[in-house]
């Protein structure tokens, strides 16, 4: 055990750090519009090799010999100077690692630029009405016809539909092969006719999904990743990945600066309430999540480096309901310390973009209420605790009905 | 950059479970729990053949010059098998003079303690709520200990006893030595028995560390009360995840249920990845001066609460069974509700921490 950096890593670490004295930008590019001066600087990174390390350099990534400890260097240094690196988009950080593992040279070479970049923004396709933690009960349909597959039919919970360019997502294509064997992954142009969007509203006021509609929509046929009928592994493979991007444990040290600091601020019994024992009891307990949070991501990423992530099996797959839990608890206590402002709805302004840090009343009460996202999205809790119980201790599946 | 075990701490692990399979399996811990001893000469002789009386004592002094995470890592171990032991007062006694110690003292006191031929335990904790160094009261005058400690374990098995007075300082005295009165309390956890000692003039030494150092034992404590509480979880959840394949109800395991199998994994939630939590402790106590207070009190607070949790939850699970004394999980249980209730509960750490986390 030793937490030190090696001189090696040492070094990295302040190259990466004069890097980043380079943000924000300064002169002409500082009157850029925001989302132009990201992508400039986003783009110096990946010329510097500290953005999209393990993407090849021919799809438009620094391409980097693997080493878990520089990839981690990064990644704090450039939050601490929340500096533009990798997308955490659906494109970049869910269909990106799902083509370069399964994609044609073809569709390597078309899409993963753009992905990465932002220039082409995705969604995410999978749930429908009838089919949600059932994923592999999906029904919506993909019937080939020629060169072209037509779709029909519904997703839903689609987020950010309304401004992606692009879906990858899961159809049946194969009606009579079983359940799971009948699903293919199909990539689709979002302005392809027949294809419609619908915003639904959340209950913070938002409309960041939607409804999807497919009526005869075609689209080529070789928009498809790997095989008919391979949909379901290649979907696997995407999930795991969505799972990595929610169990970040920066989001929660944020988040627990962001409490104390709310509570700093905020009065209770006619004193700061951070001098209440009470709340600092509260936030010392959150503190003792936050800390495990922490440590025992360094524990998995240890193993990942050593090459004996089979060690660490058990801390992984407990990733997402851990930090769904924790952050609940973090949101619990800020919203008691809201006290009556707990009242005021979240404005437009607060909506705007999910998961934004935001210290007003009415923000914290919108963060208060996108916390229940986590416990529902990318794998319900009661799901991942049947993987846990099943695959972390060994406990029988669930009884299911036939198929 | 590396938080994980050395091979060799692995291997140390694997050597002291080995051994304790063997030599402490549930059977014979049964039999030394109905005793109510905590101790059982054989298993601490071989114990300390193996070297983990002086873990953490430096070679020249006859121990095994090894980190106080190593201890901590033997703690889980033991606490897994809730093996009756005098360790970890033992191996506290010994971090109280490594702390406090001058270095003639040290050469003097270690050797006889790293062999295992003398047993020590701590003296620290005067009433329910009096543990921290700055609430002590036990006077030391000329070469004469007065005062009561209270919660000392295996204070009857002990040969010396490591004890707080006034001022933080550390004395260590005979237990044999006129003066030093103990009385059983009636433990809770039959492996470790409980005693009030009461030091009516008793002839003691005064360690020449000075005050200040007693913090750092306290941290060390809590740091390896928190690894025992660990091991002890992690063994229940074990027991839990057995006896919920093996019972049978409605005509299927109990495993079956979907609300058995989330209960278990809720635990697992709560006690696998706190394992990096005692790690980190006892890494700063070694490596890390300016964490190690605070580490150690997040460690405590955090996993002795969560495993109490998981110790209730786990006699809810075993049924009618789980309430009775053979069950074995009551021993476990009452493991844990010492390593949670001394040396400070987890709202007194959560108090400390949240102080010292600069909130
Ligand atoms: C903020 C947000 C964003 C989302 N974004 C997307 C997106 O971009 N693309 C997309 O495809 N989907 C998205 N989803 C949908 C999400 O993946 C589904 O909501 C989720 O998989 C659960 O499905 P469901 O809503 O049908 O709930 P259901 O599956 O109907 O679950 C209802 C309740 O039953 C429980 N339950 C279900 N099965 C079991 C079981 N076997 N054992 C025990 N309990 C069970 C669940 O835990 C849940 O509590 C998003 C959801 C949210 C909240």
């Amino acid at each position: 055990m030793d937490l030190e950096y090696s001189a090696e890593h040492e070094a990295f670490r302040e190259e990466v750090r004069t890097f980043l004295k380079g943000w924000p930008l300064i002169g002409d590019e500082a009157n850029l519009p925001k989302e132009e001066q990201e992508q400039i600087f986003r783009k110096r990174g990946i010329d510097a090799g500290y953005v999209y390390r393990s993407v090849p350099k021919q799809y438009g990534g620094s391409e980097q010999p693997q080493d878990a400890i520089k990839d981690q260097i990064v990644i704090k240094e450039f939050y601490a100077a929340n500096a533009p690196r990798d997308l955490l988009s659906q494109g970049a950080g869910l269909l990106v690692p799902t083509l370069l593992e399964f994609g044609t040279e073809e569709q390597k070479e078309r899409y993963v630029p753009p992905a990465l970049t932002g220039e082409q923004n995705w969604c995410q396709g999978y749930s429908e009405p009838g089919s949600g933690s059932d994923l592999a009960s999906l029904q919506c349909q993909a019937r080939l016809e020629g060169d072209e597959w037509v779709i029909n039919g519904q997703k839903i919970w689609t987020s950010s539909a309304q401004r992606a360019q692009m879906m990858f997502g899961l159809f049946r294509t194969e009606p009579d092969a079983k359940k799971h064997e009948g699903i293919s992954y199909l990539l689709i142009p979002m302005d392809t006719p027949g294809v419609e969007v619908r915003p639904l509203r959340e209950m913070g006021g938002g409309y960041e999904f939607n409804e999807v509609f497919f009526t005869d929509a075609r689209i080529p046929a070789g928009n498809i990743v790997a095989a008919r009928g391979q949909g379901w592994q290649v979907s696997r493979a995407t999930l795991v990945h969505e799972r990595n991007l929610i169990g970040n444990p920066n989001m929660m040290n944020e988040a627990l600066a962001d409490l104390i600091a709310l509570a700093r601020e905020r009065t209770l019994n006619g004193r700061p309430a951070i001098t209440d024992p009470g709340i600092r009891r509260r936030i010392a307990e959150i503190e003792g999540y936050v800390e495990t949070s922490r440590l025992s991501n360094m524990r998995q990423f240890t193993a990942a480096n050593r090459g004996e992530m089979i060690k660490a099996m058990r801390p992984m797959m407990m990733n997402k309901v851990f930090s769904t839990d924790a952050m609940q608890l973090i949101m619990k206590c800020a919203y008691d310390l809201l006290g009556g402002d707990g009242v005021i709805a979240p404005t437009d302004a607060d909506n705007e973009g999910w998961g934004q840090r935001d210290s007003t009343a009415s923000g914290w009460v919108l963060r208060y209420i996108f916390s229940m996202g986590p416990a529902i999205a990318g794998g319900a809790s009661n799901i991942q605790l049947n993987i846990i119980g099943e695959r972390g201790y060994g406990l029988p599946r669930d009884m299911r009905p036939p198929k | 950059m590396d938080f994980g075990l050395s091979e060799e701490q692995e291997m140390l692990q694997e050597t002291v479970r080995g051994f304790a399979q063997n030599e402490c399996p549930t059977t014979r811990l049964r039999e030394l729990f109905d005793e109510g001893n905590g101790h059982d000469p054989a298993l601490w002789q071989a114990l300390a053949e193996m070297g983990v009386a002086g873990l953490t004592v430096p070679e020249e002094q006859g121990g095994a010059g090894m980190e106080f995470l190593d201890l901590a890592l033997v703690a889980e171990v033991l606490g897994e098998f809730a093996l009756p032991s005098p360790f970890i007062g033992h191996s506290l006694a010994i971090q109280g003079i490594l702390l406090a110690g001058s270095e003639a003292q040290c050469a003097s006191l270690l050797p006889a303690l790293a062999s295992g031929e003398l047993i020590a335990s701590i003296a620290l904790q005067e009433s329910d709520v009096v543990w921290a160094p700055s609430d002590w009261t036990a006077k030391f005058e000329g070469d004469r200990l007065s005062g009561t400690k209270t919660y000392v374990s295996h204070a009857k098995v002990a040969d010396r006893l490591l004890v707080g007075v006034q001022g933080g300082e550390f004395v260590w005295v005979d237990t044999k030595a006129e003066g030093v009165e103990i009385e059983d309390l009636g433990a809770i956890d039959r492996t470790q028995p409980m005693s009030r000692v009461t030091f009516t003039g008793a002839q003691a030494i005064k360690l020449e560390g000075g005050p200040g150092t007693a913090s750092g034992l306290l941290d060390a404590a809590a740091a390896l009360l928190a690894a025992d509480a660990f091991g002890a979880a992690s063994k229940l959840i074990d027991l839990d995840v057995a006896y919920s394949l093996e019972r049978e109800q409605f005509g299927q395991p109990i495993a079956q249920f979907q609300s058995i199998k989330h209960t278990i994994a809720r635990l697992g939630l709560d006690i696998e990845p706190a394992r990096a939590l005692y790690w980190y402790a006892a890494h700063a106590l070694d490596h890390l001066p300016a964490e190690a207070s605070r580490a150690a009190s997040i460690a405590k607070a955090h996993i002795t609460d969560r495993a109490m949790n998981a110790a209730r939850e786990s006699v809810e699970l075993h049924g009618g069974y789980g309430f009775t004394w053979e069950c074995e999980v009551q021993m476990w249980f009452k493991r844990i509700m010492v390593d949670r209730a001394i040396y400070g509960t987890p709202d007194e750490h959560r108090d400390r921490s949240a102080a010292l986390g600069g909130y």
